[in-house]
């Protein structure tokens, strides 16, 4: 628009313009020639070109976003400069080292006493109970997603969604307390010598664990935990999905599940796969339930049934522990790698989602 | 090959909402039949009666009967079989945007377990060209996505989804109603050519295309059907003085 000025504003519009808009009455009371500026527009006109405005708004933005950068780079170089000990002690070693027990001859992952630190158990720990947990609640938590938008009573839809965003409102020191106390036991009772008697032959169940805890616990609890992220962002993106889809499959005679299959998990997998990449962001870095389940030893098992550690439970076990300034840089730098391994997994998780979406590009419309 | 439709007394629901009232109507096979109305006046609820895509919203409801070459589609068989029989185009394209747009033809087959890909490939091949969209897509048929192309050749894509099962009935709910005018009229020459293979029933409120593709055609006002008669004669002598009022613009 051009300056409008007020002696550019026509005097009233001829009446034959707006038939029957404004009662005749109404046209004949405005003052014939309008001079005077408007209050409206007089306020407008006071109000410059708000280029100032603009310009901070973008600086800003600019700072919000630069100071998440900066977080993430100070906390990278507070971490490396605090495990500077291992690191000169170990170097890149201490991510995949083994030492060997003097006296066992059984392979040793971590002794304070001797300064003989490595990192390998506990990656291997953080991984094996988030992939777990993601095992037990991806299927979960899309199956909820599913009944939730397709098939639960407009009713209970309400309820339920409420119920399942419950979860993840529970401090995790409770989902810790209820696993201790009512998980780990019904596990070591009932469970665990049922997957001994079945699945023992795949080793990955040897029942030789009296106690209950280790990573199944760890990777039950924690797909508890993750659960409600997953199933409440599935449930968002699917229904998302335009109705329109559902109609399409539906009309070419598909029973529920195919529509479900063919419109609904199909329009929405990127953002399921965006929903699990949060979900298992939360399984990695998750610290109290699974320190208090997971049994907090060094060591590396092929039976998920055996006691071992995770990054984040051996930080917050041994931390106010730690006397010697080896061991204390030894912790740092398992959070350094702790930080890494999230930025391997999430890395990988997009190249995964790449890999889904290139044939087909993603909704456009 | 197409088969008739016989509809006798029937009754449609959205909640409280009487959206159908006492509808009777026998639809010939392998002919067109255009249904006409202002908006809201039940046109759409009818067609959408005719494969139970009606029933589907979970406040709809739907009495009497409707029978397809002799089958009862309420009575004598589920939703999803009918459905099978009974190819849908909707108002607005609406393809599978994650699927090819050979995916997208062959759809209605893979989803019934159709796996012989050599008959696959012809099917698509014959029915883009029978959608008149097989030269426009040819080149890229697994490359590009269903939601790649235009608006008008979306609509042809949802066309040969729909006959790519080879349905005894099409439906079409206002299928140019989105497009531009030269889209339009691709859509309607498609109508034309199909209509001696297959039973359609096009809804649209654009009463030159019903003058132009049907044989006959069936006025709907507030949820009945006021007259059904042969284009012709709709469109020059109707009998009764709401459709005249109607054709000649005098409302709706």
């Amino acid at each position: 628009m051009p300056d409008i000025r007020a002696s550019d504003i026509p005097a009233a519009s001829p009446p034959a313009s707006s038939p029957g808009s404004k009662p005749a009455g109404a046209d004949s009371a405005l003052p014939a020639p309008l001079t005077e500026v408007s209050a409206q527009r007089r306020f407008l006109l006071s109000r410059g070109n708000s280029a100032l405005a603009d310009r901070v708004f973008k600086w800003l933005m600019v700072l919000c976003a630069l100071s998440i950068f900066g977080i993430v780079v100070l906390i990278v170089w507070q971490l490396v400069l605090r495990s500077q000990l291992t690191w000169h002690a170990f170097g890149f070693r201490f991510f995949y080292q083994t030492f060997t027990n003097p006296d066992s001859h059984q392979p040793m992952y971590w002794d304070p006493v001797n300064s003989l630190f490595s990192a390998v158990p506990f990656i291997y720990g953080t991984l094996v109970s988030s992939f777990l947990a993601l095992l037990m609640a991806v299927p979960l938590a899309v199956g909820t997603a599913i009944f939730l938008t397709e098939m639960c009573p407009r009713a209970l839809r309400g309820p339920l969604a409420f119920l399942t965003e419950l979860l993840a409102a529970i401090p995790s020191v409770i989902y810790g307390l209820w696993a201790v106390f009512v998980l780990v036991p019904i596990l070591r009772e009932h469970v665990n010598p049922l997957l001994t008697q079945w699945l023992g032959w795949t080793g990955l169940f040897n029942n030789d664990n009296p106690t209950g805890l280790g990573f199944l616990a760890a990777g039950v609890i924690l797909a508890v935990m993750i659960l409600p992220i997953i199933s409440s962002l599935t449930r968002e993106v699917m229904s998302a999905v335009p109705h329109a889809q559902r109609e399409a499959a539906l009309a070419l005679g598909a029973t529920r599940w195919e529509m479900i299959r063919m419109s609904v998990l199909r329009n929405a997998r990127i953002g399921i796969v965006g929903a699990i990449i949060l979900g298992l962001g939360r399984a990695l870095g998750e610290t109290m339930a699974v320190t208090m389940v997971i049994g907090n030893t060094p060591e590396i098992h092929r039976s998920l049934l055996a006691n071992g550690s995770s990054m984040a439970a051996v930080i917050a076990n041994e931390f106010t522990e730690a006397v010697s300034n080896m061991h204390l840089s030894a912790l740092i730098e398992i959070g350094l790698a702790l930080f890494m391994v999230t930025i391997i997994v999430n890395a990988f998780a997009q190249v995964l989602v790449w890999a889904v979406t290139r044939g087909a590009p993603a909704q456009t419309r | 090959m197409g088969v008739s439709i016989q509809v006798t007394n029937l009754n449609a629901w959205y909640g409280a909402n009487h959206t159908l009232q006492d509808i009777n109507l026998n639809i010939p096979a392998n002919h067109a039949t255009a249904l006409i109305g202002p908006s809201g006046c039940g046109k759409s609820t009818f067609v959408r009666c005719l494969n139970r895509m009606h029933e589907t919203n979970p406040v709809a409801r739907v009495t009497g009967s409707v029978r397809m070459g002799g089958m009862d589609i309420y009575a004598d068989t589920t939703p999803v079989e009918i459905r099978r029989r009974v190819g849908m185009v909707f108002q607005r394209p609406n393809p599978f945007p994650t699927m090819s747009i050979y995916d997208n033809v062959a759809a209605g087959l893979k989803l019934n377990g159709y796996s012989n890909r050599r008959a696959l490939d012809e099917i698509v091949e014959k029915t883009l060209r029978n959608s008149a969209l097989w030269d426009e897509v040819k080149d890229d048929l697994k490359k590009k996505s269903g939601a790649s192309l235009s608006g008008g050749q979306q609509q042809r894509l949802c066309i040969a989804r729909a006959l790519a099962v080879d349905p005894e009935v099409l439906l079409m709910d206002e299928p140019a109603s989105a497009l531009d005018p030269v889209s339009t009229s691709k859509i309607e020459d498609l109508i034309f050519q199909l209509k001696a293979q297959y039973t359609i029933v096009i809804v649209t409120h654009n009463m030159q295309q019903a003058a132009r593709v049907a044989e006959n055609t069936g006025f709907f006002l507030n949820g009945r059907m006021v007259e059904f008669d042969s284009t012709h004669k709709i469109f020059t002598n109707p009998s009764d003085k709401r459709t005249e009022d109607y054709i000649t613009g005098r409302f709706g």
